[in-house]
């Protein structure tokens, strides 16, 4: 298999809220550090997940963002996302991924979202 | 002014446009194409049943072939590696993402006229994905890579049934006809390549709920629309032939 060509920078933005910095690319090989990353966001009530930075995504990495999202909705956790280029919005929207992710345009739309609720 | 640089994503030409509904172009010779027209398509999130992930693989030692040589043989030559009770019919265009590819099969419960829409395709990979009515909710995606110097055909599905009855049928017999099912397309393409090779399997159970709000998919059921067209089509012949 090939080796990640990806980055995950953790964030906390008050105690139940974490921002997941996506850096690269998107393939299989981001199994690991996905779940790693996941892990280390287990305790906020929503995980934000910052696409400004994808630079590649096949289908494998979409399937582990499936996972990723079942895995949050089992722990009562909410998954959001924002900074989607128009193309990645396309594959949401083929993959029926928005009709489960919350997608906003910026990062201060995704916590504006929050406001009232656990921010 | 200077215009902001619109960089094209590497991976632009690989995936398929969203579509609202299936179109099927033309019909390949020999198939029957039922269930596919005018169908959403599905994904993992959709569907009823508990949500799967498996993995089949075998290693091809012995052998010089790439993984993108044989990612292009498997495309080219995708049907071939079928059982003979589950014939796939590409369009004329062939593994291509948005093509679809008609399924007429041959189940338990008696035959099952479906399809698939290419989602994803790349040197090392392609990905199908599932329509309204088809058995399963979801995407199978067959790909290649090397290991330790060694190629290595993959498919790994992640799906749910898409309805209940499907999912009954999937926990009864399904499930084992359908692992049976890719363990020989992997070993048919093993073979095209003249070696021997153990194919392993394995199994996650990634979301054991069933969905309940899904259960209306059933209306879709496209072996049971199969099963009532087979039944009543000498009736619709019968009609249109003496309307000429």
């Amino acid at each position: 298999m090939s080796e990640a060509k990806l980055t995950l920078n953790i964030r906390s933005m008050g105690a139940q809220v974490r921002i997941i910095d996506i850096l690269g690319d998107v393939t299989g090989a981001a199994d690991v550090a996905l779940t790693d990353a996941h892990a280390q966001a287990s305790a906020a009530m929503t995980i934000i997940l910052n696409f400004t930075g994808l630079e590649y995504m096949n289908s494998s990495g979409i399937g582990l963002l499936v996972t990723l999202l079942i895995r949050a909705q089992r722990q009562g956790q909410k998954l959001t996302a924002f900074g989607l280029t128009d193309h990645y919005r396309e594959i949401f929207e083929l993959t029926r991924l928005n009709e489960a992710i919350m997608l906003f345009a910026t990062e201060t739309d995704a916590l504006a979202s929050l406001q009232g609720s656990h921010i | 002014m200077t215009q902001p640089k619109v960089s094209i994503p590497r991976d632009a030409d690989n995936w398929a446009k969203p579509v609202e509904r299936l179109s099927v172009g033309s019909t390949p010779s020999g198939a029957l194409n039922l269930n596919v027209d005018g169908r959403q398509t599905q994904s993992p999130l959709r569907g009823f049943g508990q949500l799967w992930q498996k993995t089949y693989r075998a290693a091809l030692n012995g052998s010089t072939v790439t993984p993108q040589a044989l990612v292009q043989t498997w495309k080219e030559h995708f049907p071939e590696f079928e059982p003979p009770e589950s014939r796939f019919f590409p369009s004329v265009a062939g593994v291509k993402p948005g093509e679809v590819v008609l399924i007429n099969a041959m189940t338990p419960g008696g035959p099952v006229s479906t399809g698939v829409m290419v989602m994803y395709s790349d040197d090392e990979s392609f990905t199908l994905m599932t329509p309204q009515g088809h058995p399963e909710s979801g995407w199978v995606t067959f790909s290649a890579f090397e290991q330790d110097g060694v190629t290595v055909a993959q498919i790994q599905s992640l799906a749910r049934a898409n309805d209940p009855v499907y999912e009954i049928a999937f926990r009864f017999v399904g499930a084992k006809i359908q692992e049976n099912t890719w363990r020989h397309v992997l070993m048919s393409l093993v073979e095209h390549f003249q070696v021997a090779a153990v194919v392993e399997i394995t199994r996650t159970c990634v979301d054991p709920r069933l969905q309940w709000s899904q259960v209306g998919n059933v209306r879709h059921n496209a072996q049971m629309h199969t099963l009532i067209y087979m039944i009543t089509s000498p009736v619709h012949r019968l009609f249109r032939y003496r309307a000429k």
